[in-house]
């Protein structure tokens, strides 16, 4: 166990000591006392901006280690989402069925991932060849479920809904006492939040386990890492289904949150989304963490007070900040911050390594 | 549905596939830029195409005028972004697709949800039981006549030649005297081109909106990755060979299977060719 907790500082994550952790702990409390305080509607948002980090969290992962840039995240988020709304549609929202619907929608996603990977993976399909074969899976998706509109697109008793998709099923449901608690609103907030933290802490201790150390190998050098004794496609495979079935995370959470799915999740502007936060923010876990709220939040607020001119706003600080601080805003403020504590030269190394072969 | 109107089916869907995706694949095969504003640069070439037809230009010189457009903006971009990223692939993503967002929202803004669109030339035909517009041979036509054009270009003149060479091992073409900068320019240019000439050849087809560049990017992308880099050996079998089974699927079933089967067969090949035909058919990745 203790040498678990060790994991979670290490070569492959920024950040480390006490001050770090003492400054994540502000931020978490910070977020719990948030989630009582605040209005519903701004707790809803701040769900909304959670949701999200999964899918953003497993493309750092994939991306930043393994060197994957996988422009699938969408269409696992889509499937995730779609699944869930399917089975909790026809399952109904009594004993605790809709637990077994996520459950169920997460677990799917990962053997979907699974197959796609093996495909590309094993055939040899390798960088930049992934990320367009993802890009179509993902807009041929797209295309199909658009295509779902009317009657005879049922599967039991949820319409797929082509363009509108899918609407009202069920929230996640725990049964309680005979009485079925609905995780909404100030509930589903706290709940996104654990399980994010979860997530986020589980992710350190990947990047830094044996596996982790594994991923950089292969993105470093891969025919170095087979020589070594490294089984390359395994570990391009692995880090390609736990990203994914990130994204089928979010997606499901969104299902969730929102009570609805469309295929807009899955277009071309919804595939890039998740490669835009994790390039501005930088590649690290917590820096996509930090930087994929911030630019949520930018782009609500651009949405809002941008009008049309919104994207084009959106487009211009991303083509800014690729040209000018390549490594990633938040990462780079972080080194920064970071290289004043005193540690931080072993993590400058590899990253210098890893900007290398970005 | 008889054999001829078939075959004339086959040839547009084919000829839609190989002109959405043989500017990407220039660009992507040469310089090894995924260019997600592709789609963007064809719905320049339409704007322009349009924007001069109805100021009074004849249709062909308005379609000059649109190509013009498209290489332009393409060699701006080039110059001030694209530069900076070479070598840098998954930047380059990240910045043409922002460029994208940019242009697409910048024509809505400027121009409005939509322009008129352009009457279709050359009067219809009927085949069997159904009318067909004459415009659909000259389709498939300069589909045919632009990817031969390229591979002439790419292989017969100095300037292919040199692009090549730039392309396979850019130290060694700098070492004898060859300006990559230059041929990485003068490439996008022509990549722009193509997507501009697609643009144009569409614009009096389809209705004239700022998104229209979304029609083509899946099918581009889609024949690219079957393809790979190469043009005569990845791009034209790729998209026959998808071209063949989204029409046949559709005569046999309907639309929706035919694009599903066009999905299918993206995925299997993603399978058993993961680097694109012309890795296999070629022997090598680029030409």
């Amino acid at each position: 166990m203790k040498s678990i907790l060790h994991l979670l500082e290490g070569d492959q994550t920024l950040g480390r000591g006490p001050r770090f952790w003492c400054t994540a702990l502000v931020v978490l409390v910070g977020a719990l006392v948030f989630g009582g305080l605040a209005s519903s509607f701004a707790v809803d948002t701040a769900s909304y901006f959670l949701v999200w980090v999964f899918m953003a969290l497993g493309l750092a992962l994939m991306w930043g280690l393994s060197g994957t840039l996988s422009f699938g995240q969408t269409a696992f988020f889509g499937l995730g989402g779609y699944c869930y709304a399917i089975v909790a549609t026809n399952f109904g929202p009594d004993n605790g069925l809709t637990l077994v619907a996520l459950l169920l929608s997460v677990f799917l996603v990962a053997v979907i991932a699974a197959i796609v990977g093996l495909f590309m993976f094993f055939g040899g399909a390798r960088g930049v060849f992934v990320s367009i074969i993802t890009l179509a899976i993902s807009l041929s998706l797209e295309t199909f479920l658009s295509q779902t509109a009317g009657p005879q697109w049922k599967l039991g008793s949820a319409l797929i809904g082509g363009f509108n998709g899918i609407t009202s099923m069920p929230p996640i449901t725990i049964p309680w006492f005979g009485s079925d608690y609905e995780v909404t609103g100030r509930a589903f907030y706290y709940a996104i939040v654990a399980v994010l933290v979860l997530t986020y802490l589980a992710l350190r201790i990947v990047g830094n386990s044996r596996f982790g150390d594994a991923m950089v190998a292969v993105r470093e050098n891969p025919r170095r890492a087979e020589a070594l004794g490294y089984n390359v496609k395994a570990v391009l495979l692995a880090a390609f289904v736990l990203g994914s079935s990130l994204a089928g995370v979010s997606g499901v959470a969104f299902t969730t949150w929102g009570l609805y799915v469309s295929p807009d999740t899955m277009g071309l502007a919804a595939a890039a989304m998740p490669i835009v936060w994790t390039a501005v923010s930088g590649k690290d876990l917590t820096a996509t963490f930090i930087g994929t709220i911030l630019l949520l939040a930018l782009s609500q607020t651009l949405a809002i007070y941008g009008s049309q001119y919104a994207y084009v706003a959106l487009g211009v600080v991303l083509i800014a900040s690729v040209l000018t601080c390549p490594e990633g805003i938040v990462e780079k403020a972080m080194r920064l911050s970071l290289s004043q504590s005193g540690p931080g030269n072993k993590v400058r190394t590899t990253s210098r390594a890893r900007w290398r072969n970005a | 549905m008889d054999i001829a109107s078939l075959v004339l089916q086959f040839g547009s869907t084919a000829a839609f596939l190989l002109l959405s995706a043989v500017g990407l694949a220039v660009i992507f095969g040469m310089m090894g830029v995924v260019n997600l504003a592709h789609g963007e640069l064809i719905m320049l070439g339409a704007y322009g195409t349009c924007l001069s037809y109805s100021h009074g230009l004849p249709l062909a010189a308005a379609m000059i005028c649109g190509v013009g457009l498209a290489t332009l903006a393409g060699m701006i971009l080039e110059a001030t972004i694209i530069r900076r990223l070479y070598g840098r692939p998954a930047e380059s993503l990240v910045v043409t697709w922002a460029v994208g967002l940019i242009v697409s929202q910048g024509t809505l803004i400027i121009l409005g949800p939509s322009l008129p669109s352009i009457p279709t030339p050359f009067g219809s035909f009927v085949l069997g039981t159904k009318s067909f517009s004459a415009y659909r041979i000259v389709l498939i036509a300069a589909s045919v006549l632009s990817l031969l054009a390229v591979h002439f270009l790419l292989k017969r003149t100095r300037f292919g030649l040199h692009a090549r060479a730039t392309m396979q091992n850019p130290e060694i073409a700098r070492a004898i005297g060859i300006d990559n900068a230059k041929i990485y320019r003068w490439t996008f240019a022509l990549g722009s081109a193509l997507a501009g000439v697609t643009g144009a050849l569409y614009a009096p087809t389809m209705s004239i909106v700022p998104t229209m560049g979304g029609s083509f990017i899946v099918q581009a992308f889609v024949t690219v990755v079957t393809g790979g880099g190469n043009l005569l050996y990845g791009t034209l079998p790729a998209a026959s060979g998808l071209g063949f089974i989204q029409t046949a699927l559709t005569a046999a079933f309907g639309n929706l299977l035919g694009v599903l089967g066009l999905l299918a067969a993206v995925i299997v090949s993603a399978g058993v060719l993961p680097n694109g035909l012309a890795y296999y058919l070629s022997g090598k990745r680029v030409s």
